[in-house]
């Protein structure tokens, strides 16, 4: 099975406090990590790459701890989760989709209330190529206020022979959420929508 | 440090880190490390010309405390870890240049290096003006000796959503390394006094 290499790691936390409007008592904090990893599959088309799904799992859970950790938060004051992936030129968006699996259920494991598919977004992109990485309400997917993304990149990746996989999360609403829709305080939290 | 009672009126605090590996294809054992603390603030005097800056230079004393601080805490690190550092500004564009000049240079080294202890080298910086998401490369130099060429580097900070007009977004770079894979010579930071700065 390929290993997985890990070149570099990035971790981004936000605190909002506002964004024109008042002045939020706790800010809004959004964290993201992203790991520079080689791709083993990059430069010929390979029929066969879930053996690399088992692979990422570990490095999945481990990313989704980190970033709980450097936010200062824990398993129960995460609200929002989103995921994705930017595959180096040398790759093709299919490994991107590895992350699915291995992203989603290691951030489903380790965020308390999480029914909600973890919503996601890919591309194949150069160097220094940002991802606005998508955010949904961990717990039921319809809820309004937690709709948001976060955009990540860094400069030096992902080399063509590379890709970045991606976890952010967040702990509420928007700074100013006002648009109505389902809230967080309204949900039923069973099947992961409503 | 709370952000309630300061002069700056922060929108935002954003932290990166971030930690190499690997590179080449070579193991960095243990890790190089870096982190950048950003605050997005108001420009008190966007949109319009005024001569005396001191609001500005009380903001930089704040922001060398609490961004200094901060960057500190990300890597995990005691304060006397730290072994270079940057500071930079991006003045949205109903302000001016002189603004992050006002930020920056005054008084934003004194706490910045209480923050990282002892710091006798100056801080490298940059500055620009910018729209949203504007990067800015944050020069990196060794905190005690400006000539330890290992420590030669920058950090490339953004936010994609700022800064807006009326805004500045002011950027401190710590690091617990210098590049991952040093090998150009120069002085060494093992061999650096560390007494005026420079060597």
């Amino acid at each position: 099975m390929p290993e997985v290499i890990v070149r570099k790691t990035i971790t981004t936390v936000e605190d909002i406090f506002h964004e024109g409007g008042p002045r939020a008592e706790k800010p809004y904090r959004r964290g993201a990590i992203a790991s520079v990893i080689k791709n083993p599959y990059a430069g010929r088309y390979v029929e066969e790459i879930t053996p690399f799904i088992e692979d990422l799992k570990p490095l999945g859970l481990k990313m989704a701890q980190d970033l709980i950790a450097a936010m200062g938060e824990n398993s129960a004051t995460i609200e929002g989760y989103g995921k994705g992936a930017i595959v180096g030129a040398g790759g093709e968006l299919e490994h991107g989709a590895l992350w699915h699996a291995p992203g989603g259920y290691s951030m489903r494991e380790v965020v308390k209330d999480s029914k909600a598919i973890v919503a996601s977004t890919k591309k194949v992109g150069p160097v220094g190529a940002r991802l606005d990485v998508p955010v949904t309400h961990a717990n039921a997917s319809y809820v309004r206020s937690h709709f948001d993304s976060i955009e990540v990149g860094i400069n030096d990746a992902p080399r063509a022979d590379e890709m970045l996989v991606i976890l952010v999360m967040t702990t509420g609403p928007r700074v100013h959420s006002r648009s109505g829709g389902l809230l967080a305080s309204e949900i039923k939290g069973e099947d992961g929508l409503k | 440090m709370s952000t309630e009672k300061l002069t700056a009126k922060i929108r935002k605090l954003s932290t990166i880190v971030e930690d190499i590996h690997l590179e080449i294809g070579q193991q960095i054992a243990p890790s190089t490390r870096r982190a950048a603390a950003i605050a997005v603030i108001e420009n008190p005097f966007a949109g319009k010309y005024n001569e005396d800056l001191e609001e500005l230079m009380v903001i930089g004393a704040e922001l060398g405390t609490l961004l200094g601080e901060r960057a500190v805490a990300a890597l995990g690190i005691e304060p006397a870890q730290v072994e270079s550092y940057g500071k930079g500004a991006i003045v949205g564009e109903n302000g001016e240049l002189e603004h992050a000049a006002a930020i920056l240079h005054p008084r934003l080294g004194g706490p910045l290096r209480a923050a990282v202890e002892k710091g006798a080298a100056l801080v490298p910086s940059s500055k620009k003006m910018g729209g949203l998401g504007t990067p800015l490369d944050v020069p990196l130099g060794h905190k005690d000796a400006a000539y330890v060429r290992s420590h030669f580097d920058a950090m490339e900070v953004r936010i994609n959503d700022a800064p807006r007009a009326n805004e500045i977004l002011v950027a401190i770079v710590v690091t617990d390394s210098g590049r991952p894979l040093p090998r150009v010579g120069g002085l060494e930071a093992k061999d650096a006094e560390g007494k005026d700065g420079l060597r």
